[in-house]
């Protein structure tokens, strides 16, 4: 099996796959360890049950997320060696130490702080399980700071110098991560997150009110959600233009694939909508365009030059289909998130907010569609970067590492089959849990721990002071 | 240059003590999965899994320090290592996700609770297995060739290897058993005491079977632990062994609930140690050294500024945290 196969082929659609289930998880969890914060911090300060009651609910479902997103996370920290042992070794001392530096500073303090924020409430009174959960929020969003970064320099790498073994070394560190992609790709997959998971939070909460509309702490996830995305979307719509501006910056060619740009347009590029682009004609098939609109997005002027994929060496092309059409979902997307928050916005003028059922419907459809535009949002970006693992330096046939494809078939084909067994047992007890509504006196997960007074065995706590 | 020497090996102690602190911490819960087939009860295995369900995560982010902490401190020897022990690497991934999900799956259904305790068992037992595979491969040396790994992707195949392995599985059961001693009271505690005994003198087995096998590895091997003067440096090592050994035997006789696991934890830490002193300078051995592999000075340094600020941080956290949730865990009800 597999020998008729390219094991760097084989390679890509194991970090794809693996990446397309890891990524979810974090994108929801990021957004909910805030929105559990943000939870925690209302019942503190204003004393109301729905509060707690909501954040006991929400517990548990972090719970679950959150472990498979440690679980599914630990697989890509290693696939860095398994697959991709020379891309490992030519950028280990440029992008290893950011990574270390996620794990210090992020993961630890994230799985250090989780028992005692979903069993400890009992054991370590309100205050200090309120800094427990910030310690959880603070440590998803620093997680998203290294990755991303370096992720970032692998786009638009900056402040780096090769040495004798041709390895990537760091010149200047403060480039190295503050690169020019950095700081866009952050705010607009921060906003991705929270975006995430105010549609899931959304779409649980207008559930429930469409059963009944009564339910105290589903008319409270609702609303919330409902700010969340109004006034998030249209701040993610600039922020994507920029993100957009600064890759036609640094990395043209992933402009001219999702735009489908074939073609130079020296006096103004056409939008094109929809099409078929095909790789081998050089062209965009049965393309549905707006002339001279892409310039104006782009260039900000309607006749601007924009240089197409004609520039670029055929060696040097993104797969354009994957890129722009994934382009097209992930904007599709966000301007439907935005039409919802638009709508809420009104039913909440009007006073129809609990009560219309057509939000509700359309609240509870976009439940993951925060989770689909990240994904591709994702593809977009990582294919639009191919052939290079880091831009236009290393190529990714040559950052692979040196196995016989079975070797890399069988592993992706062990990853498949576990991959679809237990996500989709783990994405059932999530929406099982969602299912229900939030009860009055609503338990976290500490409830599957006995609470007791701690202190009754001196002996063991003798040993452990 | 001799800057860089000196980081290189701070770097090597830095990774030896992330691995050893991730054996040690994922080993007792990994250890509980491996003896989990000799609880049947589900009132024991709900006491069982709660004695770490509010740690373990923490403990597994030691590997995940172990691995990115090579891969940017010694690039060259994690690009060797993963696809020379890639199939042992990949079985040990797919374990930890059946075993990790476990914790929080057997909790959210009634009807399959035994589908993830059989999750649970088998993921500890596959990823424990692989990890003691995955040593001995290191240990027996792997072809390389340049940059690269240039061997096949069933080489960490043999008897040696299969022999860490299951010396690795009789370890970690050992620090699960004296885990749950010390964590668990009544006849739980007593069937952990009759396991620890028998796990014991296992245990003493298989490091008496590897420290015969190893020194017939490599000559390097016999070298550093026979020759004069090291035999000065290395003889401890056995000695210290025999003492730790007696000390915990004599715990299991007295039932002093609290010794045991340290104890064990002993005797991991001796076991590591003639590991690092068979291994030392070498990261991929025979083949590749500390300071071949090292990354450059300034990648070293700019995180060795991180792990001296925040390792002690962490190690302050992670044992406030065990002492948040010290103490015996009491068979309860309220289970959902």
């Amino acid at each position: 099996m597999f020998e008729g196969f390219d094991a760097v082929v084989l390679a890509r659609a194991q970090f794809a796959f693996t990446m397309s289930f890891h990524i979810v998880f974090p994108a929801f969890s990021v957004g909910l360890a805030s929105y559990l914060a943000v939870l925690e911090a209302l019942w503190l300060w204003t004393g109301r049950e729905v509060y707690i009651n909501l954040f006991n609910y929400w517990l548990k479902i972090f719970a679950v997320a959150f472990g498979m997103g440690v679980v599914s996370g630990i697989v890509m920290s290693y696939q860095f060696g398994t697959n991709w042992s020379a891309f490992a070794d030519k950028t280990g001392p440029v992008i290893g130490p950011l990574m270390a530096y996620e794990v210090l500073t992020a993961f630890f303090l994230e799985a250090g702080f989780l028992g005692v924020m979903l069993f400890g409430l009992e054991r370590v009174g309100h205050r200090l399980h309120f800094v427990a959960t910030l310690m959880v929020a603070t440590g998803t969003l620093i997680s998203a700071f290294w990755i991303l970064s370096a992720n970032s320099w692998m786009q638009t790498p900056a402040g780096y110098a090769v040495n004798a073994d041709g390895q990537f070394i760091a010149a200047d560190w403060l480039k190295v991560i503050f690169n020019p992609s950095f700081p866009y790709r952050l705010v607009h997959m921060v906003l991705a997150a929270y975006l995430t998971t105010a549609l899931v939070v959304g779409a649980v909460g207008a559930f429930h009110l469409l059963r009944d509309q009564h339910l105290a702490g589903p008319r409270v996830m609702f609303s919330m959600a409902m700010w969340m995305a109004a006034l998030v979307a249209p701040i993610q719509i600039v922020a994507g233009d920029q993100h957009g501006l600064n890759t036609l910056e640094h990395q043209p060619t992933k402009i001219m694939a999702m735009e489908g740009h074939f073609d130079s347009h020296p006096d103004g590029a056409p939008l094109i909508l929809f099409g078929l682009p095909d790789m081998d004609a050089g062209k965009v098939k049965y393309a549905l365009e707006v002339p001279r609109l892409g310039s104006l997005i782009l260039k900000h002027s309607l006749d601007a030059p924009l240089n197409g994929l004609d520039t670029v060496p055929r060696e040097n092309w993104p797969p354009v289909p994957v890129t722009f059409w994934a382009f097209r979902i992930m904007v599709g997307l966000g301007f439907l998130i935005f039409a919802l928050g638009l709508f809420s916005l009104l039913a909440r003028y009007i006073g129809t907010l609990y009560q219309s059922r057509l939000l509700h419907l359309f609240a509870a459809a976009m439940g993951p569609a925060g989770l689909i535009a990240v994904l591709a949002g994702w593809f977009t970006t990582e294919t639009g970067r191919q052939p290079f693992t880091v831009y236009g330096l290393l190529r990714t046939a040559e950052s692979a590492s040196p196995l016989a494809a079975p070797a890399v078939g069988s592993s992706l084909a062990a990853f498949a089959i576990v991959y679809f067994a237990v996500f989709t047992a783990g994405v059932v007890y999530l929406l099982r849990l969602m299912a229900q509504p939030p009860h009055p006196g609503e338990q976290g997960p500490s409830s599957s721990l006995p609470a007791r007074a701690a202190g009754i065995t001196p002996a063991v706590e003798g040993v452990m002071r | 240059m001799s800057g860089a020497v000196d980081i290189a090996t701070v770097w090597a102690f830095i990774i030896a003590f992330a691995v050893f602190i991730y054996v040690v911490m994922d080993g007792f819960d990994l250890g509980l999965g491996l003896l989990f087939p000799l609880f049947p009860e589900k009132s024991d295995r709900d006491v069982i899994m709660n004695t770490v369900a509010p740690v373990w995560d923490g403990n597994e982010t030691w590997l995940v320090l172990g691995g990115g902490g090579m891969m940017a401190a010694f690039p060259l020897a994690y690009a060797v290592l993963m696809p020379a022990i890639y199939t042992p690497v990949i079985a040990m991934l797919i374990g930890l996700i059946f075993r990790g999900v476990a914790f929080e799956f057997r909790w959210r259904t009634q009807g399959e609770r035994n589908l993830w305790d059989v999750a649970f068992a088998g993921g500890s037992w596959l990823a424990a297995l692989a990890q003691g595979i995955a040593l001995g491969a290191i240990l027996q040396g792997v072809h390389v060739e340049g940059r690269h790994y240039a061997g096949g992707w069933w080489d960490w195949l043999t008897p040696f290897s299969i022999l860490t392995g299951l010396a690795l599985v009789v370890g970690y059961a050992l620090l699960g058993a004296t885990w749950l001693v010390l964590k668990t009271e009544d006849e739980l505690r007593d069937r952990a005491y009759h396991l620890s005994w028998y796990l014991l003198f296992a245990m003493l087995g298989a490091i008496g079977l590897i420290s015969l096998a190893t020194p017939l590895l490599h000559i390097h091997y016999a070298e550093r632990w026979f020759t004069w003067p090291n035999v000065i440096l290395t003889a401890p090592v056995p000695l210290a062994v025999g003492g730790i050994s007696a000390l915990l035997l004599r715990s299991l006789i007295r039932r002093q609930d609290s010794q045991p696991f340290f104890l064990s934890l002993g005797l991991f830490a001796l076991s590591y140690a003639g590991l690092g002193i068979s291994m030392y300078p070498y990261i991929v051995p025979q083949s590749i050294t500390i300071w071949q592999a090292a990354s450059p000075q300034n990648s070293q340094i700019f995180m060795l500024v991180g792990v001296a600020v925040l390792v002690p941080l962490i190690l302050g956290y992670t044992a406030w945290a065990y002492w948040v949730f010290r103490g015996k865990v009491k068979a309860g009800a309220g289970y959902h």
